[in-house]
């Protein structure tokens, strides 16, 4: 079945191992994982994580329903339908020298991105926006040559009053106790 | 007072009721066994090999409704569970496996006998917890037998390093576990009950297909009245076996890759299949896309990911099947099928798929019949993987609710010997036969010690063919006969029972098959007959890998079967 892109959106248990149960599950079915990003939520001791993932919106129900039966999925909506916004961001580091500096600068005003780092050689760029926006920044400095680039993935919110992924029935903050300190190894 | 994380584990599973425990020690848990002598309520049984434990603890659960525990120590004692963990993981079997680790210092550091075994099961439990406060032993097992024995019931592993057995805190068990990602659904929608009741009027060829879940919720009851209230044939799964009485005019035996050849045809011609506690699993629907061309079908099950994962469903019905089907049995119309079920009787006898051939020869069917009808659909049985399960599967017609055990899901050979331990422990009272392949047997024979020490007396009768028999099938069917690694080299089984103190008797005459039954029924103690039958019998019906229902080949004639 032909794929599309699905932005999934999951509230999770803040507990060790969550990340890898649920990438287990996504494995366990044939799914590749094209971005992940995963953080703090409003209610502390959960996490809420952002999936894309390129497959047939049945075989995304099928997961989806899967990831429920993860102990600590609290929460989990395929928001691929609603009206969402999404954002990334990537820091890209730019080979500029002087000759070509102002012209940089010029292009990072256009995507109203920022310089955060800046060397005689080099200079550091923070952009934030949809994944359109941060490749079409990068194709825009790809011929100065693109030293690194990291980004974060995808983050996406429903618009409006609803709340995406969320949270049934009363919240009740549960505090976070530090995990044990495992190793090194004294002999026992 | 101040409890060890050891001493509050064994509370912990006494707040539980259990009773009985499997288990193997070792290194990682020693604290857990130095603790068992002051609970003298919490039976250990020391199993041969750990992967027992798990099989034995899940028989247990299968027979007394109620997750069953086992215990093993850290590394190869933790992954030699894992074939059993992943058994109960298939067929919805409640279990608490509690494993030893290795000191909390040195995790991570591929300390002596370290496994990640937390790691491993994730696939194959319905979750785990590596506990690393004694503290967080109590909250845990709770949890743990919550998650196991509520929604589709499942396996879960709690992994206590050495040095959290021995921990001394305060001991508090909680009294509700209230887990925020875990709300299984247990009533079905009413609209959706409604409308299942509004298809199941409008059939004129309606099926019900019941699994393991109704065995699983005990619905045994509200299945009956509403097969009978709107008069439908009802169909078994494997794992649904013995979930509906044998002996109903309404039963129609098992389906799919081995079943009845009737029911193959009949779900192909049906207009309604009523799924009830079952998950359409390939074995049962055969090709999938022509599974039921015909038919509207309504999903009954526990389990919301099962719903759509094989097949369309005109209505699913999330819930628990005993409530569900008693809502549903409120909301159904009598009614009458007199013509379609008087269809299954024609195809039933034109197409006699458990017709045993009137022969001299010692036929594998013939041995499981007649201890069939020996205990009188009494007691349980106990069967592994492969031919001689499907024949048991073929020829048991229990009226016993839950009494007919097996690996389903998983296929684990081996499984057959201690679930059979596991089920006499749960049921000290009732005969347990184990229909055992020769091949299987051997995979987990070590225990016949276990059940001689225990005193336990299971009747073993070894479908002694010589072969792993659906191996031999599968190459002489599918592999132009090219029988590869299948051949059996067996050892002497009286001799081998013998040496264990079991009562060993060698049956090759078919004169000798009921007497030696017979023996083996008056014996007090274990007993494994080795009945060497006809080597190269083949299980049909069958559904060739990759066929429809529709092209299930029935049994061969007589003089096709034997002319080998």
């Amino acid at each position: 079945m032909p794929g599309t892109m699905h932005t999934i959106v999951a509230l999770v248990e803040d507990k060790p191992g969550v990340l890898n149960r649920i990438s287990s599950k996504w494995r366990q079915r044939g799914f590749n994982i094209e971005s992940l990003a995963v953080g703090h939520s409003e209610v502390p001791g959960l996490s809420r994580m952002t999936f894309v993932v390129d497959a047939s919106t049945n075989d995304v129900e099928q997961v989806t329903k899967q990831l429920y039966k993860v102990i600590d999925v609290v929460k989990i909506t395929d928001i691929t339908h609603e009206a969402m916004i999404t954002r990334e961001m990537a820091l890209i580091k730019v080979r500029a020298t002087r000759d070509v500096r102002s012209q940089i600068i010029e292009i990072v005003d256009i995507f109203r991105a920022n310089i955060v780092d800046a060397n005689p050689e080099s200079i550091i760029i923070e952009v934030t926006g949809d994944e359109e926006k941060v490749g079409a920044i990068y194709e825009m400095l790809s011929p100065y040559g693109i030293m690194e680039m990291v980004r974060t993935g995808r983050v996406a919110m429903v618009r409006g009053g609803a709340v995406t992924a969320p949270l049934d029935g009363p919240v009740e903050g549960h505090g976070h106790t530090p995990r044990p300190h495992i190793g090194p190894y004294q002999g026992d | 007072m101040k409890l060890s994380g050891a001493q509050i584990v064994c509370e912990s599973l006494l707040r539980e009721g259990i009773e009985h425990v499997f288990g193997y020690p070792g290194g990682a848990n020693l604290p857990l066994y130095d603790a068992l002598p002051q609970y003298p309520q919490l039976k250990h049984v020391l199993v041969r090999h750990e992967q027992a434990a798990a099989h034995a603890a899940d028989a247990y659960a299968r027979v007394t409704g109620k997750a069953g525990v086992c215990f093993a120590t850290s590394g190869p004692g933790a992954t030699n569970l894992v074939t059993g963990i992943a058994n109960a993981w298939m067929d919805s079997v409640p279990m608490v496996a509690i494993t030893g680790q290795v000191v909390k210092a040195l995790i991570g550091r591929d300390g002596f006998q370290e496994a990640d075994i937390t790691g491993i099961t994730i696939p194959i439990t319905k979750h785990n917890w590596l506990v690393l406060r004694a503290e967080e032993i109590a909250d845990t097992i709770a949890e743990a037998f919550h998650i196991a024995n509520s929604g589709r019931p499942g396996p879960v592993l709690v992994d206590i390093p050495r040095d959290v057995f021995q921990e001394q805190v305060e001991f508090h068990y909680p009294e509700n576990v209230d887990i925020k990602g875990y709300k299984p659904t247990t009533e079905g929608h009413p609209a959706q009950i409604k409308k299942a009741a509004q298809l199941i009027a409008d059939s004129k060829r309606p099926l019900i297909l019941a699994g393991h879940g109704v065995i699983i919720s005990r619905a045994f009851q509200e299945l009956k009245e509403v097969a009978e209230k709107a008069n439908i044939p009802v169909i078994t799964t494997l794992l649904g076996l013995s979930g509906f009485p044998g002996s109903h005019p309404l039963y129609l035996g098992m389906p799919g890759m081995h079943g009845m050849y009737w029911n193959n045809i009949l779900i192909d011609e049906a207009d309604l299949i009523i799924g009830v506690g079952m998950r359409f699993d390939d074995r049962v629907t055969g090709r999938l896309k022509d599974f039921a061309p015909n038919a509207k079908i309504i999903h009954i099950d526990i389990d919301p990911a099962e719903i759509g994962k094989n097949v369309k469903t005109a209505v699913p019905i999330i819930g628990d099947v005993k409530q569900v089907l008693r809502e549903l049995v409120a909301e159904m119309k009598p009614g009458r099928h007199d013509e379609w079920i008087s269809h299954t009787h024609d195809l039933r006898d034109d197409h006699p798929s458990i017709t045993i051939p009137d022969t001299d020869r010692v036929l594998p069917q013939f041995v499981i019949k007649s201890i069939y009808e020996a205990t009188a659909g009494e007691g349980y049985v106990i069967t592994g993987v492969g031919q001689h399960q499907m024949w048991a599967a073929q020829y048991y017609w229990n009226d016993k609710p839950n009494s007919f055990i097996t690996s389903g899901g998983l296929g684990t050979m081996g499984f057959e010997v201690p679930a059979a331990m596991g089920a006499q422990f749960a049921a000290p009272n009732d005969v347990v036969w184990s229909i055992c392949g020769d091949a299987g047997f051997q995979m987990t024979l070590q225990e016949l010690a276990t059940i001689v020490e225990y005193e336990l007396p299971i009747k073993f009768a070894i479908i002694n063919n010589g072969y792993a028999g659906m191996v031999r099938q599968w190459q002489e069917l599918f592999y132009k006969k090219n029988i590869v690694a299948s051949r059996m080299f067996n050892p002497d089984f009286v001799k081998l029972a013998e040496a264990f103190g079991v009562l060993g008797m060698r049956v090759n005459d078919k004169a000798q098959v009921k007497g030696a039954i017979d023996v083996a029924m008056r014996h007090p103690g274990p007993v494994v007959i080795d009945f060497q039958v006809d080597e190269e019998e083949n299980v049909y019906p069958m559904v060739p890998p990759g066929a429809s229902l529709a092209e299930t080949v029935d049994l061969p004639k007589l003089e096709e079967r034997l002319k080998v």
